[in-house]
């Protein structure tokens, strides 16, 4: 069978999502994994555009714009100013190691695809086999999230879980009403901000941005 | 009329925050914090006495929708939010003058306040499973800062953990309603429509069961960190225990509710197209386990509000165990057992607050001797805890009688769990409050008159919900109760 051509193209950018998925979770510098994090919304913004075109949602556009915005220029912007004044020039530090997060990773996609057999079949048209790869981006964020131990990579990857579950939406559903889109992106961007202010008093309280000096909170010596 | 009503419950906290955002720091910001959520509870009064008498109705294009079972929890929230704001006003006033709190802070605490009372009443009268969860995101947005309000290391770490698990739980939640939305889209079409909740109910029976099977198992594990289900529970007594004491009651009293809430809803849906027990079976056993292992966590407890705070993990489990039974007595005694539960709670949560500000400390060894001091704080707290605890007269009681009777008709295997752990409850929070109340003592006198008219009505309303359940209440649990299973 003959894919569209459309098609063959909103496969493409989705296999790349994974990739990047795992660039950042092999990343080992900051600033780079902030600009992965930036690629990864550019790819997102032109498979919502790809879709907006294929299937002539007019709504899709506007939130095809609001990630590029938001996701490629805003918050990339804002946390490369975050890492400069808080003076953060360390590499990411893992709780397991890299090679070690990279097999797990491996294993999460082998369990989305297998879990997103039965609603692939589903799918029509745009849609197909789109769900595991999107629901693979998502638990790999997940993986990355609780396996880093600066305050900083933690925030990079609950923001490339939220660009998973994005591409999920536009690209297994043609994009979620447009008053939900607008209040997740506003969420999100609400979101950063508490970040940018928890840094700070992270910082003003420990010294240091790493999250191994918190965990004083245990059920012992409560 | 209904527009009218709901347009006056969701300004008023609207207005308030924005109005606290920009005066909070004045003195008289807690006056104000009070008034508002007054008038909310007002308000929220009219619409239930709306509701009850003509049936569920939407609002504004159908983008709200309300029932006998979201105003019920309307009611209790703004009830909830009022109460808690007349104890915070004096709580506060006292943290401040023993320098725990700046005015800066107070005036981000009124702020959000409201902020949080609005997200949560947005989230239960919404009719948009969307916006549901763009609503209860933005109430962890606003609580998370004012868990962290203290500055405090241990402060920090609650409100980093909080931050994240809710998060990481609240993306899940995100990808249940994509996965909802997938399925609803075949059947309604693109467009608005396909969200809404009425419309979803009205076709529920043609949604794809295998999308909805794994939607419910996303939604529930995601709304699921909010209430605070064992094993995604351990945000919760952090954030509990480190937070102000108000924000502790409005956590515990009210926002695992209208999570519970959001399960609900999508548990309506998800039965009508498998037509099976799969959501229920899933909800009991979250709740089973739950209700066990924050039963053998409250014993190694020695913070005090930590400890009530794995008490209402205890009891969450139980009230999902409940409503996961599905039959409507069930789901009645789950009903009665959130009021009763939320107006409790808190009550202790309030007495507490008084009783470590009284004593400085939060560790249960080093508080001794209440009735000395303050016999009202004493009284207070020893009550509530029999109240939780299911002593009767209380209306808890009654509440866990029904649920674990209907769990002997239905689920036989269930109920030596939950007696176990009800069991192992009431040792371990009687023991330890006992002789906080009796005893020598070590409190000190507070600099202003603490706010304990709160705790007693909370206390004095399960007391006579308890002793006579008045026919138009039990009529109103009856039909939510219907509407639900």
């Amino acid at each position: 069978m003959q894919i569209p051509l459309i098609l063959q193209f909103v496969n493409l950018l989705a296999s790349l999502l994974l990739l990047l998925v795992f660039a950042m979770l092999a990343q080992r510098r900051i600033l780079s994994l902030i600009n992965l994090f930036a690629w990864q919304g550019g790819i997102l913004a032109l498979s919502t555009f790809i879709v907006a075109y294929s299937t002539d949602q007019h709504h899709l556009y506007y939130s095809a714009g609001l990630t590029l915005v938001l996701k490629v220029l805003l918050l990339p912007w804002l946390l490369h100013r975050l890492v400069r004044k808080l003076k953060i020039r360390w590499e990411v530090e893992t709780l397991i190691n890299i090679p070690t997060t990279m097999l797990a990773g491996i294993a999460l996609v082998i369990f989305s695809f297998n879990l997103a057999a039965p609603i692939a079949e589903l799918a029509q048209g745009i849609t197909r086999g789109l769900i595991g790869i999107a629901l693979a981006c998502v638990l790999i964020s997940l993986l990355m999230m609780l396996t880093r131990r600066k305050a900083v990579t933690q925030v990079v990857a609950f923001l490339s879980l939220e660009n998973s579950l994005f591409f999920a939406a536009t690209s297994a559903t043609q994009g979620m009403p447009l008053i939900v889109e607008f209040g997740i992106a506003l969420d999100v961007l609400v979101a950063t901000f508490i970040f940018g202010i928890f840094f700070f008093q992270i910082r003003e309280t420990f010294d240091s941005l790493d999250i191994a000096h918190m965990e004083k909170l245990k059920d012992d010596n409560a | 009329m209904i527009d009218l009503q709901l347009l006056a419950l969701l300004a008023t906290p609207l207005a308030g925050g924005i109005v606290l955002a920009i005066f909070g720091s004045r003195p008289w910001a807690a006056e104000i914090n009070s008034v508002v959520s007054g008038c909310t509870f007002i308000i929220s009064v009219l619409l239930a006495i709306n509701i009850v008498d003509t049936g569920p109705q939407t609002a504004f294009k159908e983008q709200f929708f309300i029932d006998q079972f979201n105003v019920f929890l309307v009611a209790l929230t703004a009830f909830v939010a009022f109460t808690t704001s007349l104890f915070s006003r004096p709580y506060m006033r006292i943290e401040q003058h023993h320098g725990k709190l700046s005015t800066s802070m107070l005036h981000l605490y009124y702020s959000m306040y409201q902020l949080f009372t609005f997200t949560m009443l947005v989230a239960l009268t919404t009719n948009n499973m969307g916006i549901i969860w763009v609503a209860m995101e933005a109430a962890t947005l606003t609580t998370v800062l004012l868990v962290s309000l203290y500055r405090t290391p241990a402060s920090l770490e609650a409100a980093w953990k909080y931050f994240i698990l809710c998060g990481v739980g609240i993306a899940l939640a995100l990808f249940g309603t994509i996965l909802l939305y997938f399925a609803a889209e075949r059947v309604l079409g693109n467009g608005g429509g396909a969200l809404l909740w009425t419309h979803l109910n009205e076709v529920k029976g043609e949604l794809e069961p295998t999308v909805l099977k794994l939607a419910f198992v996303f939604l529930l594990v995601g709304y699921g960190t909010k209430i605070g289900l064992v094993p995604l529970h351990s945000w919760l007594p952090d954030a509990h225990a480190e937070g102000p004491t108000p924000v502790s009651a409005v956590l515990s009293g009210l926002l695992l509710n209208v999570a519970l809430c959001a399960v609900m809803r999508s548990k309506v849906l998800v039965d009508g197209s498998l037509e099976n027990h799969f959501a229920g079976n899933l909800m009991m056993g979250f709740g089973l386990l739950s209700v066990a292992v924050a039963a053998l966590f409250l014993s190694r407890q020695k913070d005090i509000k930590r400890m009530f705070a794995y008490s209402s993990i205890e009891h969450m489990g139980l009230i999902t165990f409940a409503f996961g039974m599905g039959s409507k007595v069930a789901t009645f005694a789950a009903l009665l057992h959130m009021t009763m539960h939320s107006l409790t709670k808190s009550a202790i949560f309030f007495a507490v607050g008084h009783a470590v500000q009284k004593t400085g400390t939060q560790q249960m060894e080093h508080i001794r001797g209440l009735m000395q001091v303050s016999p009202t704080v004493g009284w207070g707290l020893m009550l509530g805890t029999l109240a939780i605890l299911g002593m009767p007269p209380f209306g808890v009681f009654s509440s866990e009688f029904l649920i674990i009777t209907t769990a002997m008709h239905d689920y036989p295997w269930t109920t030596p769990i939950l007696l176990i752990a009800l069991g192992i409850a009431f040792a371990a929070i009687f023991g330890r409050v006992q002789p906080m109340v009796f005893g020598q003592t070590t409190a000190q006198p507070l600099p202003h008159s603490p706010a304990l008219l709160p705790v007693f009505i909370h206390l004095l309303l399960v007391l006579v919900l308890g002793l006579y359940m008045p026919p138009f209440l039990a009529d109103w649990y009856r039909q939510a109760a219907a509407l639900l299973s």
